[in-house]
């Protein structure tokens, strides 16, 4: 049994993917994530695996194609407007169902915005901003000890279905501390051993077969099978990746909805509130896709609004209106930019929304 | 045992960050929950530091981000002008008195002056400042067992820093009230 450590959130991501068992990293700095190619540079070479900085975020994430495609395992991190510079190659990863562990610390944009804390990145995410039919698996940890078990995790999530992993933490998170338990350090593959681990990787393989990583599929019929293909793949991934934590909605009167960090702050505001005898809910969703949509209908007809709490100017609230289905008020309290709400304010703002659907 | 909130400001350099992160180190050891969270920006020798430490005792921490404190360190002028209005009323603000000659316009909370700077110099080094304003601050906040701190203090100033452990206990128990 390990003890408990202190970290700041930036290293604990970086140990928790090597004890994952990646040894390759291709990233570039960007604030407020520097702290992760400091830590891997240092860590990996002693740990039998290779860092190496890339010209740009472009590079970063086509050098992890190509690492990832000869089977390493490989992690890249990055924050936002840098994360946006890597779609493109996110889109390849996907079509050539390359696994590769992403980790965004988001801050707030548009553009280069700001390197404080933000969620605006909940679209780019989700949805993806590269060309082509795919997805990617996201989650977002509320502590980094959660984020310490995913980060662990992901490097097998995204093995077993040969696709990217995505998991999303904010500015906050990477530059706070908390106690954390490291899990027990996994075996990492040897190169030797990835020709067995995984047959569909270009290892130089001595067998006599040929494997072929690609995206490119000129010809449609082939390209139709391939896609009906992921999506196959994906349908099986949103059964069996969907993650929620839901606390309190039996009784409530109003249930927040809110991830990462904002989901501590709504549990603050949930006190806040039972002191002024108002019972509140938490739906927090750890996975973001796939979106745990089912949770919504657990609340109960007792309560009056549903409330997401965010820092994007609503990103999320498409994903809860197709999971409240018109049932119950929808509601948004945000603040953007890189600032950030306090608990106080999301009581006070709830107060009013209360008043306002009663 | 109730959620600690505390705040620490001051300079860079003046150890604000390290203060909270002693603390924070000190209620881990106990088997205490804690945050750490420390301001971030464009850094620059002098600019201002500070950094929001929550402490609980039985529960995980709700939430690192706080709304009022239940003790303020300020370090500086500038600290105690921004954030005296963060002390939750009721509660404590540490002021340096070494460098802060003026004194908070609230009287609904205890103030403590602390000559962090002067008792530091007497002691025969300056940068134990931030360690008297911590012992300043656990005397009259009991937030986490001082053999904590002692246990943080061992694992920092050891080998080549060891020199350092004596003065800094001293450091720890110099503010007398």
């Amino acid at each position: 049994m390990s003890e408990k450590v202190l970290m700041k959130g930036n290293e604990a991501f970086a140990e928790a993917v090597i004890r994952g068992g990646v040894r390759f990293y291709f990233g570039y700095p960007i604030t407020p994530q520097s702290e992760i190619p400091e830590f891997m540079s240092r860590e990996l070479p002693k740990r039998g695996g290779r860092f190496l900085q890339a010209e740009s975020e472009l590079g970063a994430i086509n050098m992890a194609y190509g690492c990832g495609a000869a089977g390493g395992q490989c992690f890249i991190s990055s924050s936002s407007p840098g994360i946006a510079l890597m779609q493109e190659g996110m889109s390849f990863l996907c079509g050539a169902e390359v696994p590769v562990t992403l980790l965004n610390v988001s801050r707030g944009g548009p553009g280069i915005g700001s390197i404080q804390p933000g969620q605006a990145d909940y679209n780019q995410v989700t949805r993806g901003g590269g060309n082509g039919d795919y997805r990617i698996p996201v989650f977002a940890p509320a502590s980094i000890q959660e984020a310490v078990d995913i980060l662990y995790e992901a490097p097998s999530i995204a093995d077993r279905y040969r696709n990217p992993v995505m998991v999303l933490a904010d500015g906050l998170m990477g530059q706070m501390m908390e106690p954390v338990m490291l899990p027990e350090e996994k075996h990492a593959f040897t190169s030797e051993e990835i020709s067995t681990a995984k047959p569909w990787a270009i290892s130089g393989s001595k067998k006599g077969t040929r494997s072929v990583v690609k995206s490119l599929r000129l010809q449609p019929e082939v390209l139709e099978e391939h896609v009906e293909h992921l999506f196959e793949k994906y349908a099986v991934m949103e059964k069996e990746l969907e993650r929620v934590e839901c606390e309190g909605l039996e009784d409530a009167e109003v249930v927040f909805v809110a991830f990462g960090t904002m989901a501590r702050l709504a549990r603050e505001a949930m006190e806040l509130l039972e002191a002024r005898g108002i019972k509140a809910g938490l739906i927090r969703p750890i996975s973001l896709w796939p979106y745990p949509y089912s949770a919504f209908d657990r609340i109960s007809p007792r309560t009056k609004a549903v409330v997401s709490v965010e820092l994007s100017m609503g990103q999320m609230l498409q994903d809860i209106n197709l999971g409240v289905k018109d049932r119950v008020p929808v509601r948004l309290i945000h603040r953007v930019g890189g600032m950030l709400p306090t608990s106080i304010e999301v009581v006070e703002k709830t107060m009013k929304i209360l008043e306002e659907v009663r | 045992m109730a959620t600690t909130k505390l705040f620490f400001a001051g300079s860079g350099g003046q150890g604000v960050l390290t203060m909270g992160q002693m603390l924070t180190y000190a209620a881990m050891y106990a088997d205490m929950n804690a945050t750490w969270l420390p301001s971030y920006g464009p850094e620059m020798r002098g600019g201002t530091a500070n950094c929001t430490v929550v402490i609980s005792p039985d529960k995980p921490v709700s939430c690192p981000l706080i709304y009022e404190a239940d003790d303020v360190v300020v370090m500086n002028l500038p600290s105690l002008t921004k954030f005296e209005s963060l002390v939750k009323p009721g509660g404590n603000l540490f002021v340096n008195s070494s460098l802060i000659d003026q004194k908070p316009t609230r009287d609904d909370i205890n103030v403590y002056y602390v000559p962090a700077n002067d008792i530091a110099m007497k002691l025969g080094n300056a940068r134990t400042a931030n360690v008297v304003m911590l012992g300043a601050l656990v005397s009259v906040a009991p937030v986490v067992p001082v053999e904590m701190i002692y246990k943080i203090m061992e694992k920092t100033f050891s080998g080549r820093k060891a020199h350092l452990l004596d003065i800094n206990k001293q450091a720890f128990h110099a503010w007398k009230g």
